[in-house]
């Protein structure tokens, strides 16, 4: 009875090869939490299969990590939000071209008591010295992503050099450095995005929006295939040339939550500001 | 037949720096059953297992004399956690004996053929001590060692056992035996080889061990007194 | 409170709903991990068993070796499988990175250290009532370690729930070399983290009341096998 069970076991365990057959078109996105997280992708790549034949997998990691992704030949797209990390890839020739695909923006989450007196104004750079000043709780991603690479912008442009027990980097991705600054009602610099998506809100609401520092570009480039052959050149082509075509600038600005559109395609035109 | 079967030339073991039995030599020889007795801790289970070939010797050896397969029974019977018939089977099949049908024969001489398909742990002690000697017997050995095979057994099931020995004797096959109860020496034993502190005090035939024992151990030891 | 009751009713409510989206994540689960348990198994019982018969030199080296792999970090496990899976590693070629293989593998280099080490406790305990018995009977190592694996097969079965248990709740190696891809790669534990993330700490604990349900269903139906077939170990 027992050898049986054993055999039932196996063949339980396994079972038809592991998904994704060969004849199956698939390419691998390496991309950023807050994409991910937003549920943007959740609501584009049905539309791309839909059109294309092709099944994208994202891996959704910091901007930093996802490059690394794709230095590593990891990764067919890389798709995500640091301009200046996107060009030295490009420089260092694991890319030959970095389009721009559409834009959010940051915002600057606090505790509604705002210690640090920051609400009302939308000048980021005054904000993030006035939670320095006051020393007020901040919680920073510490993970090289996106975001990360933008918090430490505004820093320099404010001549803050953050250091301290009210600083803590977590070295996390987005959510779970929201969740930590719910927990210790502490300010954060997020992605609209995430935000809007986010659930765990606790006492945290929007304090400091609309300034065009906290602008926020997503870029997309396919992965080398001279540094790395085996990527699947013509279906990550594909999936570029979607995603900055108007069929895929149409799906990007037809996501909402709340009736709120989260992601700005601006494939066609120069960043407004930078 | 005729020679001993087994001798032990300046047979020694010891643990460390303790020896449990030093410069024994003896022979045994065919026919029937021989008993080594002697006070516990005098060595006779370290003897059983020098001359099966359990323990090395630490010092002389054992030689053993036209000896094909031997098979040990020992105090605690430990089966397998299988069928009776399972744990017989696997003996057989260490042994690369193929023939299956030895299995029902051998329950059959201990009187078990209706419990072959049960769990033989789950058994009573004599029961499975009779288990145990079915799967030496079925092994067909020239030589059995038995230690202390009835020291946990009730009497009948003693009894069960003694007959069953018996008749394997009867049949031929040497048998050696340790025991502490010198009733069961006196009904079974061919030769009596009596163990003191780790020496051969004494080795004689039954008849005349039990009648006129030479060593003044081996009368105390009659007489019940306790040796030390 | 209200979190936890909240997460109740998710939990039911999923399960209710029979979302395909859920159902496909618990299978993965399910065929990742048994494939990693039975993978394991097929390694480190066997090892095991052989350190709890055999005596060989390098058997306390290993042993020590065995006992510091039951602490290696899955994080870590996971990132040096993560370097020899990617395309720059050495096994790059076989394209296995971010794939359930990927996942498999993590989880089968960090339960077998576990099954190998248990295997040893629960049989060396038996081997020392064996040992001598067998002996007799002729039983070289080899056949030593069939014997007692199969006599033993009940109380392995433990051994073996306890890998499965751990191989299903690990979250940190198979992230790393999974990617939490969904649909592909994403399974209970890494699902759980993903909602933990987006803030919706119902839902994280309705899934994770899910995977709990069926780690427990897996345990029941175990412990009945085991008392049923108890009767015939003794």
């Amino acid at each position: 009875m027992f050898r049986r069970l054993l055999f039932a076991l196996a063949l339980l365990a396994t079972p038809a090869p592991l998904p994704a057959g060969a004849q199956e078109r698939v390419i691998t996105i390496s991309s950023t939490t807050s994409t991910e997280q937003s549920g943007l992708f959740g609501h584009i790549l049905p539309l791309f299969r839909e059109q294309t034949g092709i099944t994208a997998r994202v891996v959704a990691l910091g901007t930093g990590q996802a490059l690394d992704v794709g230095r590593r030949g990891d990764a067919d797209v890389v798709f995500v939000h640091d301009r200046a990390a996107e060009e030295r890839f490009v420089a260092e020739g694991f890319a030959t071209r970095r389009q721009h695909v559409m834009f959010n923006d940051f915002v600057i989450i606090g505790p509604a008591s705002d210690p640090a007196r920051i609400a009302g104004s939308r000048d980021a750079v005054a904000a993030m010295r006035r939670i320095a000043e006051a020393r007020a709780p901040f919680v920073s991603r510490g993970d090289r992503s996106g975001t990360h690479a933008a918090e430490l912008r505004l820093w320099q442009q404010a001549g803050v050099e953050p250091s301290g027990s009210w600083y803590r980097a977590v070295g996390q991705g987005m959510g779970p450095a929201l969740n930590t600054a719910a927990a210790q009602n502490a300010y954060i610099l997020a992605d609209r995005g995430t935000w809007l998506s986010f659930r765990n809100r606790q006492d945290l609401r929007i304090l400091t929006e609309g300034d065009p520092r906290l602008f926020n570009q997503y870029g997309v480039m396919l992965v080398n295939p001279a540094r790395h052959s085996h990527v699947k050149a013509a279906d990550g082509q594909a999936f570029v040339d979607w995603i900055v075509s108007p069929a895929g600038q149409a799906a990007i600005a037809s996501y909402k939550i709340n009736g709120e559109q989260l992601f700005f395609p601006n494939a066609a035109q120069p960043e407004p500001t930078s | 037949m005729s020679g001993p079967v087994l001798r032990a030339e300046g047979l020694g073991y010891s643990v460390g720096e303790r020896a449990l039995l030093q410069g024994l030599d003896f022979g045994i020889a065919p026919g029937a059953p021989s008993f080594v007795i002697g006070p516990n801790g005098s060595g006779k289970s370290t003897l059983l297992r020098l001359l099966h070939g359990l323990l090395a010797p630490s010092q002389g050896r054992v030689v053993q004399a036209g000896i094909g397969r031997q098979a040990m029974v020992f105090q605690k019977p430990v089966l397998l956690r299988r069928s009776v018939t399972q744990n017989i089977a696997h003996a057989l099949s260490l042994a690369g004996i193929r023939d299956a049908a030895r299995i029902p024969a051998a329950l059959e001489e201990v009187g078990l053929p209706h419990l072959a398909h049960r769990p033989a742990r789950l058994l009573s002690g004599g029961e499975q001590q009779r288990v145990a000697l079915a799967r030496a017997l079925a092994l067909h050995p020239d030589i059995l060692f038995l230690d202390e095979p009835t020291a946990s057994l009730d009497p009948a099931a003693t009894r069960a056992v003694e007959a069953i020995l018996a008749r394997a004797a009867a049949r031929g096959m040497k048998i050696v035996m340790t025991t502490h109860d010198l009733h069961q020496a006196r009904r079974l034993a061919g030769e009596i080889l009596l163990l003191h502190r780790g020496r051969l005090i004494e080795q004689a035939p039954a008849e005349t061990f039990f009648q006129s024992p030479a060593s003044a151990e081996a009368q105390a030891f009659l007489r019940g007194d306790i040796l030390e | 409170m209200q979190d936890l009751g909240a997460a109740f009713q998710q939990a039911l409510g999923l399960v209710a709903a029979g979302d395909a989206g859920l159902w496909a994540i618990i299978a993965l689960s399910l065929r990742v991990s048994l494939t990693a348990t039975l993978i394991a198994a097929c390694i480190g019982l066997p090892l095991g068993a052989l350190l709890a018969v055999a005596r060989f030199p390098g058997r306390q080296g290993l042993l020590v070796v065995l006992n510091a792999l039951m602490g290696l970090p899955p994080v870590v496990a996971g990132l040096i499988i993560y370097i020899l899976l990617s395309r720059s590693g050495p096994f790059g070629a076989l394209g296995l990175l971010f794939t359930p293989a990927a996942m498999v593998i993590a989880q089968a280099v960090l339960i077998t250290p576990i099954l190998a080490a248990l295997t040893r406790q629960v049989l060396e305990a038996m081997w020392e009532e064996y040992a001598e018995q067998l002996r007799s009977l002729g039983s070289g190592p080899g056949r030593a370690v069939r014997t007692l694996l199969w006599d033993g097969r009940f109380a392995l079965l433990t051994v073996l729930l306890a890998g499965f248990g751990r191989a299903s709740a690990e979250v940190g190696a198979v992230m790393v070399v999974g990617g939490n891809i969904e649909g592909f790669t994403r399974v209970m534990t890494t699902a759980i983290a993903l909602e933990t993330s987006k803030g919706d700490l119902p839902l994280a604990l309705g899934l994770g009341i899910v995977l709990m349900a069926i780690v427990l269903g897996v345990n029941a139906a175990a412990q009945l096998l085991r008392e049923a077939s108890a009767r015939w170990s003794g």
